[in-house]
């Protein structure tokens, strides 16, 4: 066929051609920023699936077997709890954390000012929340695909108490979108890179470090928990952790959550503000 | 081209804080047209382009395009337009079709669709061999040519190409201006921002010359020439501090005489004519030549300006 011939012929559909076009619904815009993204993972998975599996599973050797060994035969577990069933549920949502941070620092900042994607993914019918809400979807499941891999690795080692532990997949993507929504505002608003490896350095490790998944936040000195209280990693470690031991939900459980859905909340409208401030100049 | 107004702007203004990037512009474009801004960096195209192309909330004035108010129907408007940025925005991870395939889905397109659209803009942009291929090796005029093909998956009615041909070897340049020219015969209309004369020569039906965030003059390419400029121009070229000398003798010779750095050029209907009376004056250059006036000639009259430093 002429390539000439091709361009002016409609398609069988009969979509293409002048005149006004079907109009799409946002489902479907966000379906297809979804599409894009997930084109781009499975192209792309082998460089990050090492980085996200592995390191989950050295801190669950070292710390829950290696370590727990330890702690279990000096003090006899924490609160009762085998150091190893302490620890995982702990991990689950810690490393739920860190993939959050890995999907919405630089990628976010690539799309936006690097390769520029979303400027000519905006170039369609598409509005800047939808493409921040495909995005977003998507890093949800790299999360839920993340949290469920290391839960069902974890569990022949024995680091569930019940079968409620697939509830820390859930608490684990909710974990992660706590950080991975404001991150996507602040990603959408800083100039440099700079600022990712200060967060790394200065947020996200001591969240990891301090925010019970090693020892109880109760080990901090008082002037230190009110940290771990303010920032969701804590309540996704906790949640995690009663999943996994079956724990029946109080009020505690709901204040929990009330905090990530929080961060979760205040992060989308920053984010989707930023982000039409930032592409659409 | 119809009488149909594809785009109407009347005192169209972007401000970004203090800086005023387009300054109440009047345009209007019609269907099947191919309409160029012609401006130097920084002369307020790029700006336009985006406000037309619904991405760039408009500061004051009046924009319709396609009959719709982009404040209002942005989505709607952008279903019907093709964007070809200025620099070519591909995602590198992804290989040339599927560049194209997920780029259609977002007009609303079906697999099967995107499929077989792609299909034939891999062939139109001669890109069909590299379909596989990784974006990242690509030479510059086939990521220009994707971009192309990318900016045509939803069939647009109108084609906003920014700088389309900058950076790009002469060669690349003519395989793109033959493509750009099919697709304006299959009527579509494109709107073109070009910082080079022979580009806006080449491809416009019409033009407006853009400085400063204002239109300074507006016309077919040949109009403008025939305007603000004379038939011919007569490029002289003298040893190095020698220019200044031989200014004075010029006097009186063809209609005006514009000093550049390194060279002088004096605007004559009869360039010959022009040359042999300086010889006449005993004015030899180190070379000379005589060359039809261009849109580079009008902006210098019209700015004092050269285009491209």
């Amino acid at each position: 066929m002429a390539s000439a011939d091709a361009l002016t012929a409609t398609t069988p559909s009969g979509r293409l051609g002048r005149g006004p076009r079907r109009p799409t619904s946002a489902t479907e815009r966000i379906a297809a920023v979804m599409g894009h993204h997930l084109l781009v993972a499975r192209r792309t998975w082998k460089g990050t699936v090492v980085g996200r599996f592995a390191s989950p599973l050295f801190f669950l050797l070292a710390m829950g077997l290696g370590l727990g060994a330890l702690v279990d035969e000096r003090t006899g577990g924490i609160d009762g709890l085998p150091y190893l069933r302490f620890v995982v549920p702990g991990i689950v949502a810690m490393q739920a954390m860190t993939t959050a941070f890995g999907e919405s620092t630089y990628a976010v900042m690539g799309y936006i000012k690097w390769n520029q994607m979303y400027s000519a993914m905006l170039a369609t019918p598409l509005r800047s929340s939808e493409l921040l809400l495909g995005h977003l979807a998507v890093v949800a499941l790299q999360l839920t695909v993340s949290s469920a891999a290391f839960v069902l690795v974890a569990a022949p080692f024995g680091a569930f108490g019940s079968w409620w532990a697939v509830l820390a997949v859930p608490v684990a993507v909710l974990t992660g979108l706590a950080f991975a929504v404001p991150t996507f505002a602040l990603s959408a608003t800083v100039d440099t890179d700079n600022v990712f490896s200060i967060l790394f350095r200065f947020v996200v490790t001591p969240l990891m470090l301090f925010s019970g998944t090693f020892f109880p936040i109760e080990q901090l000195p008082g002037w230190m928990q009110p940290l771990a209280w303010v920032t969701p990693l804590w309540h996704g470690v906790v949640l995690s952790r009663e999943a996994s031991e079956g724990v029946a939900p109080g009020w505690s459980t709901l204040a929990h959550l009330a905090v990530l859905l929080l961060y979760v909340g205040v992060g989308w409208v920053l984010a989707r503000w930023r982000f039409r401030v930032r592409l659409l100049p | 081209m119809t009488d149909e107004v594809l785009l109407s702007a009347r005192g169209l203004t972007k401000t970004f804080g203090d800086f005023v990037a387009v300054d109440g512009i009047d345009v209007e474009v019609r269907r099947g047209e191919a309409f160029g801004f012609l401006g130097p960096n920084g002369a307020g195209k790029s700006s336009t382009m985006r406000m037309v192309g619904c991405v760039s909330p408009v500061t004051s004035g009046e924009l319709t395009i396609l009959g719709l108010d982009p404040a209002v129907d942005g989505p709607r408007i952008r279903a019907r337009l093709g964007v070809c940025p200025q620099k070519d925005i591909l995602d590198e991870d992804l290989s040339v079709e599927e560049n194209l395939w997920v780029y259609g889905r977002f007009f609303g397109l079906t697999r099967a669709e995107v499929r077989r659209r792609a299909e034939d803009l891999l062939e139109f942009a001669q890109l069909t061999e590299r379909r596989g291929d990784r974006v990242e090796p690509l030479s510059g005029g086939m990521k220009r040519r994707l971009t192309i093909a990318r900016s045509l998956m939803n069939d647009p009615e109108v084609l906003l190409l920014d700088e389309p041909t900058t950076g790009l070897d002469p060669q690349a340049r003519h395989v793109l201006w033959d493509r750009l020219f099919r697709l304006k015969r299959e009527g579509v209309t494109l709107i073109i921002t070009t910082h080079y004369m022979d580009e806006a020569e080449q491809l416009c039906d019409r033009l407006v010359v853009m400085d400063h965030g204002r239109i300074v003059a507006e016309g077919s390419p040949r109009a403008l020439i025939e305007t603000h400029s004379t038939r011919e121009v007569v490029e002289l070229r003298f040893a190095v501090d020698e220019q200044e000398r031989h200014l004075d003798a010029l006097d009186g010779v063809g209609e005006r005489v514009e000093v550049l750095p390194d060279r002088l050029l004096v605007y004559a209907d009869d360039g010959d004519a022009a040359l042999a009376e300086l010889g006449g004056r005993g004015v030899h250059p180190l070379s000379s030549l005589v060359r039809r006036s261009t849109l580079e000639d009008v902006f210098l009259t019209l700015t004092g300006r050269t285009l491209v430093d």
